[in-house]
């Protein structure tokens, strides 16, 4: 039966080659496995690229009084405590190796006066701990791990879509798919796969988030079996740009507020003294993301709805050596000079915190033989994530994920592929061809845009959150209905039609999420329940296919050694 | 509302011809919102590529009104509207579909660059004005466009020979490392046949992140060609030497 398609064979198959899936491949590869990865876009262009203000590690190069333990703790204090306390430890324990890692395979970062790696302040961090090159750090991570891997014998698949886990009986066993270019459908049988797809931000309307931040992953993986967890944390990054509505979204780095950007709204006041007087524009991003909407809200907000951003005070050759791109950025696309200007910006829906519960110590998911590594993975961030920690995030992780999937390949025997199951992935992906007259998935994209902007979004409130599930329900009959037009020949509606049903699995698991934490927490704000809530201090939402429909319970986060709460405690 | 046509390359590897679109204006808007504008409303199935719409992932290349651009960088009010805005897919590779080019063959030059080699006992410490200039080669986001103007291959298509300037900047990137060991010279010689650069500098013109590809990386690796091959005193240096030893200068 699977005669029927093209196959190909590995030991371990990574989907997604953004940092985590590189960096998993990588490691995968040095343990001697044979590996495949596969990827919606061309080899280069993940959202990782997108990563501009730096990559936190806690190498003491700038401030010496910096280590793992400081780093662990102002992790797990921006995560409100929900984060799973090994993965926060691991996270800040191996970071700084990750980062000299990647230098020996040939990125360059910008140096300190004494040669080292130089570092930069950020919101959340204690001290300044953001290895960065310029503000193109992404790429420099990206374009490593890229050539890394090309020249470890990497097998890439690219501008190729997974549309469906392949299993044997319990255990993992591969993936259909399809290429984009032709439309034609291809099964990947494997021992081990690793999900490193991302986030799910373009289910919203005001993105920093590429095409391909459908959630596919995390759907994939709910659809085999796997747990979900805590999807309520969705980050809005304080600063996207508002004006003009062509260019609204973008993101504009962290790196500006950790230059020494200024926050004032258009009164001229800077409101971050009054809503964290400590740590003003460093703030963490649910503070400051929050700070700015609610200057909105209340009528202090600029011209276009935003706040203004300011580095004008810098000298304008720093300006344009510390932050190029965004220099060129404002400039190009909104006509501003920001050596000389305020920038007009506003909060935009840039990481999800939430994803596949998986385990610390070896990135599995409650799958044996499924992993799931970066913004595709819950755990570390808890309710709200600190700039940087994604980069150091997808090494660690990647790393670990790549070193146990490759493991597990090698104790594993050759999973059997279900001709079935490949049969069932098929006609779901012929049957949009199939209907006429139904509606068009771009149309159902926007309204699901539009409703989890306005009703999933900073602020939540029961009834919105109620009314958001009704309409999503709504959007996934519609989309039962979908129809495509042309050939399966390179056809973004087509492929737009399977995203879309991964974007609405996600909101919905969101949305039930976000209605069941009846409490304010990070980057979960519920306006009818505004403080902490001490009991929802010790449960992590779980999201899981019950066999009928989407199921939700709890898991008690998991308790913390006494020498981590010892830690935890401590004042710098 | 103010309104502009498009006209969009339609078509895939046997045939195609322009097809008019009209779309309203917006403030600010660019290119990639007028096509993405046409895949809401009125073709489904245009095949575009991109990825971060802020001009740092270098997917949504194309030629608008004849200049290769990134379409997401390309602002709609910077073009003259009173006749159609020409959109057609990079000329040097073969179209898959619409403005979807086959690029793959840039993956494979790629391949056969070695790797960053660092020197045995390295020190792991660079000065800032050190990394300055091979930090410049890396900020390339490899939109291709510099490929699609590069008239040897554009006009003479000579892929087989010929790496393009992408990958003169990339091995320009690895050469200039500060603690990279190994040379590349040969390889630009004799696989990536640097020499056929005629240095023109169309390349450099159309770099979306003004990396000065001419001056600054194809210049100096030509000379390098020409002090390890051509000049007298190096060639005996080269003489003496052991075979496969480096001969870095």
């Amino acid at each position: 039966m699977t005669g029927k398609f093209e196959t190909h064979e590995h030991d371990v198959l990574i989907i997604g080659a953004g940092g985590a899936g590189l960096r998993a491949a990588v490691e995968a590869l040095n343990q001697g496995a044979s590996v495949g990865v596969v990827c919606k876009s061309l080899l280069g262009k993940a959202h990782t690229v997108m990563a501009e203000g730096g990559i936190a590690a806690a190498m003491g190069n700038v401030d010496a009084a910096d280590n793992w333990k400081t780093h662990f703790r102002d992790t797990m204090r921006g995560g409100k405590l929900l984060n799973n306390w090994r993965m926060a430890q691991l996270h800040a324990q191996e970071a700084p190796n990750a980062v000299r890692e990647l230098e020996q395979w040939g990125a360059l970062f910008d140096r300190t006066e004494s040669g080292d790696i130089m570092q930069r302040a950020f919101g959340g961090h204690t001290f300044k701990r953001l290895c960065h090159v310029g503000d193109r750090t992404g790429l420099e991570i990206i374009r490593t791990l890229q050539d890394r891997g090309v020249h470890l014998g990497i097998d890439v698949y690219m501008e190729c879509t997974v549309t469906r886990l392949l299993l044997d009986g319990g255990r993992i066993a591969g993936a259909f798919g399809y290429w984009r270019e032709q439309g034609r459908f291809v099964v990947f049988k494997a021992k081990s796969v690793v999900i490193a797809t991302g986030g799910v931000g373009k289910a919203w309307k005001i993105t920093s988030n590429s095409w391909e931040y459908t959630g596919d992953g995390m759907a994939l993986a709910y659809e085999a079996g796997a747990e979900l967890m805590d999807l309520e944390f969705v980050q809005f990054h304080p600063t996207g740009m508002v004006w003009p509505p062509g260019v609204q979204g973008i993101l504009v780095t962290e790196a500006v507020r950790g230059e020494g950007g200024i926050l004032r709204n258009k009164l001229g006041e800077r409101f971050m003294e009054k809503y964290d007087p400590k740590k003003l524009e460093l703030s963490t991003r649910d503070v400051v993301a929050r700070s700015i909407y609610t200057e909105v809200r209340e009528g202090r907000g600029t011209e276009h709805g935003g706040a203004y951003l300011d580095i004008s005070h810098k000298p304008a050759e720093y300006v344009k050596r510390k932050l190029p791109g965004m220099y060129h950025q404002f400039k190009e696309l909104a006509d501003v000079d920001i050596t000389k200007q305020p920038m007009e910006v506003g909060p935009t829906c840039h990481y999800s915190m939430g994803g596949i519960r998986v385990d610390a110590d070896t990135a599995e998911s409650t799958i044996p033989g499924l992993f799931a590594a970066g913004e595709a993975a819950a755990g570390l961030h808890g309710a709200n994530r600190l700039g940087g920690n994604s980069l150091s995030d997808l090494l660690v992780f990647g790393r670990r994920a790549g070193l146990a999937a490759a493991a597990h390949a090698k104790k594993t025997p050759a999973p059997v592929i279900d001709p079935k199951q490949v049969e069932d992935a098929e006609q779901e992906m012929l049957a949009p061809f199939s209907h006429t007259g139904g509606p068009s998935p771009y149309e159902i994209h926007r309204e699901l845009q539009d409703t989890l902007q306005s009703l999933v979004g900073i602020f939540r409130n029961e009834e919105d959150l109620k009314r958001a599930l009704a309409e999503i329900q709504r959007f996934k009959e519609h989309a039962a209905n979908v129809s495509v037009e042309g050939s399966r020949l390179f056809n973004p509606g087509w492929h737009l039609a399977r995203d879309l049903k991964s974007m609405l699995t996600i909101a919905e698991a969101v949305t039930r999420c976000a209605l069941e934490r009846k409490e304010s927490r990070g980057a979960h704000s519920r306006i009818d329940f505004p403080e902490y809530d001490a009991a929802w201090a010790k449960k992590n939402n779980i999201i899981v296919w019950d066999g009928a429909g989407m199921a939700l319970r709890q898991r008690p986060v998991p308790e913390m050694p006494e020498e981590l709460k010892q830690i935890l405690a401590e004042d710098k | 509302m103010a309104e502009a046509v498009l006209a969009v390359y339609r078509g895939d590897r046997e045939s195609g011809k322009p097809v008019e679109y009209k779309v309203p204006l917006a403030p600010g808007m660019v290119v990639l919102d007028a096509l993405h504008y046409i895949q809401g409303h009125l073709a489904p199935d245009l095949a575009v590529r991109w990825n971060c719409k802020a001009g740092r992932c270098g997917s949504c290349s194309a030629e608008v009104n004849g200049r290769p651009r990134l379409t997401c960088k390309t602002r709609m009010d910077s073009l003259p509207l009173d006749s159609p805005v020409t959109i057609s897919p990079l000329r040097a590779f073969p179209v898959i579909k619409d403005l979807v080019t086959d690029v793959s063959w840039n993956y494979e030059v790629n391949r056969k660059i070695p790797a960053f080699t660092p020197r045995p006992g390295v020190q792991w410490k660079m000065l800032q004005e050190d990394v300055d200039r091979p930090q410049e080669f890396r900020k390339c986001i490899e939109c291709f466009l510099c490929q699609n103007v590069c008239h040897v291959l554009r006009d003479h298509g000579k892929h087989a020979e010929y790496g393009g300037p992408r990958f003169f900047v990339r091995v320009a990137g690895l050469e200039m490392h500060p603690l990279d060991g190994l040379s590349r010279t040969k390889l630009l010689k004799e696989q990536l046949g640097l020499g056929l650069c005629n240095i023109t500098k169309c390349c450099t013109e159309v770099c979306p992140e003004s990396i000065h590809i001419t001056d600054n990386a194809i210049i100096p690796l030509k000379e390098r060609i020409v002090d390890q091959y051509y000049d007298p005193l190096f060639w005996i240096v080269r003489k003496i030497r052991k075979p496969g030893e480096s001969t870095r200068t």
